[in-house]
């Protein structure tokens, strides 16, 4: 039994780390958030239900450790200025041009109401189908179909129109440092 | 020619590629007579790549080695510390207050009467009695909360928070005032899906007022007492303390995180 449970949980491990990370940005504290999933995971394995679906099932475990202590740091007071650099960003985009982009998106991701943000990742990152998404949340497909249009909508009309208007607010920034 | 009329869902199906081949090729012709909502789908699928480009290397870490799954496995089975700890703490719970302050408060002079010692048994005494009554487990259930907090705040003295449990599939099904030979205590009870409960015993501390977290065991009945300004917790269940242990974590972080807020209230200028 427990080689199944090696062999089933082990390979979500990577995917875990990822999600965690795109939810609560910090590694450390997803790594966190990560180990205490596996170890609700192992003491709860045999309460699992069997024809129940593993990855669905540990994502949820994820899932609302991250809601809890993203709620917990929600009431502490945020110290974001417009130099951080996310520290997701540090692999990707190489031109100057590019990591504007990035950074433009990743902070509307973070503008998302959490519900949506989870929707987004759960679809578009994990490729979770949208059923598998609806038990992670335990919530009714058409609620997941609607908040991936909302997520979808608003990332989209917050980068959109960056050509011009983006380009100005760019100059801008860089003018006032 | 009479086609679906295309909705937002098809959009999203389109961009997660969910579509049979027939509605596909519906939403490209489309896509192609609305120009706008092309430009819109282009984005949506833009933002999906830039996005996994952004998180996808973390997948690619190698893994830190606190998240070795089959050490934690390992340790999970095997007795090692943690248990071997629970277990001295089961001897000398066993051996009454006395013998048990010899190993929990070793250098203090004296056991203090009242302390978690004495906590941790009054715990489990209660969990004995009530966690297994299937007709009236709790005096007052969830659904009364402010009434339950209510009271038990004011036989206790003390105004008492009543942890969530929700993130670890545990929901609170409500508490009562319970009777120990260091006054009244209150008891909020808690189950799972398989019905299996959990007691969370919270009363007044006369010493111990500040105390690190402790394994305890009781026959079959785990546990982790500790105390934070002035009230004293224990938290018991028949589970493995390695499965009550980090339920305790969270509910102690909760109280403090709690306290903390409060005292950030009374503190700010009216």
């Amino acid at each position: 039994m427990t080689t199944d449970m090696a062999y089933q949980i082990e390979p979500l491990i990577p995917a875990l780390r990822r999600y965690g990370r795109a939810l609560v940005r910090d590694r450390t504290a997803a790594d966190d958030l990560v180990q205490d999933c596996l170890e609700r995971a192992i003491s709860r394995w045999h309460q699992r239900r069997s024809d129940g679906d593993t990855r669905s099932w540990i994502f949820a475990i994820l899932h609302n450790l991250a809601m809890t202590r993203l709620s917990r740091t929600a009431k502490l007071p945020q110290h974001m200025t417009i130099e951080t650099v996310d520290e997701n960003l540090l692999g990707v985009a190489a031109s100057q041009e590019d990591r504007l982009r990035y950074q433009e998106l990743l902070s509307a991701l973070a503008q998302l109401p959490d519900s949506e943000r989870s929707v987004l990742l759960l679809v578009g990152v994990e490729d979770l189908s949208y059923a598998e998404t609806a038990k992670v949340l335990d919530i009714p497909i058409g609620t997941v179909m609607s908040r991936l249009s909302r997520a979808r909508a608003r990332l989209y009309e917050a980068t959109s129109g960056n050509a011009q208007q983006g380009a100005g607010a760019r100059a801008q920034l860089r003018r006032v440092k | 020619m009479n086609t679906r009329p295309i909705s937002e869902d098809d959009l999203n199906g389109f961009v997660d590629g969910t579509l049979d081949a027939k509605r596909r090729g519906e939403l490209t012709a489309y896509l192609e007579a609305h120009p706008d909502v092309a430009d819109r789908i282009a984005g949506y699928r833009q933002q999906r790549d830039m996005l996994r480009a952004t998180f996808g290397p973390v997948a690619e870490e190698p893994l830190p080695s606190r998240l070795d799954l089959r050490r934690m496995i390992d340790a999970h089975r095997r007795p090692g510390p943690a248990s071997w700890r629970a277990m001295a703490a089961a001897a000398v719970v066993l051996l009454g207050v006395g013998g048990a302050g010899g190993w929990l408060m070793r250098g203090m002079p004296d056991v203090p009467a009242g302390g978690i010692v004495a906590l941790a048994q009054e715990a489990a005494q209660s969990y004995a009695v009530y966690a297994p009554d299937r007709i009236r487990p709790v005096e007052l259930r969830a659904s009364n909360h402010g009434e339950l907090v209510a009271w038990v705040s004011q036989r206790l003295g003390r105004s008492v928070a009543v942890p969530d449990l929700g993130a670890s599939g545990y929901r609170f099904m409500g508490g009562r005032v319970v009777a120990t030979a260091h006054g009244p205590a209150a008891l909020f009870m808690y189950d799972d899906d398989h019905g299996t409960r959990l007691v969370l015993l919270t009363r007044p501390m006369a010493s111990d007022r500040d105390a690190a977290m402790a394994p305890h065991t009781r026959g079959d009945v785990n546990g982790y007492a500790w105390a934070d300004n002035g009230l004293g917790y224990s938290l018991v269940g028949q589970a493995a303390p390695q499965a009550l242990r980090p339920i305790a974590n969270e509910m102690r972080e909760q109280i403090v995180t709690k306290r903390a807020s409060a005292v950030k209230i009374t503190k700010s200028p009216a």
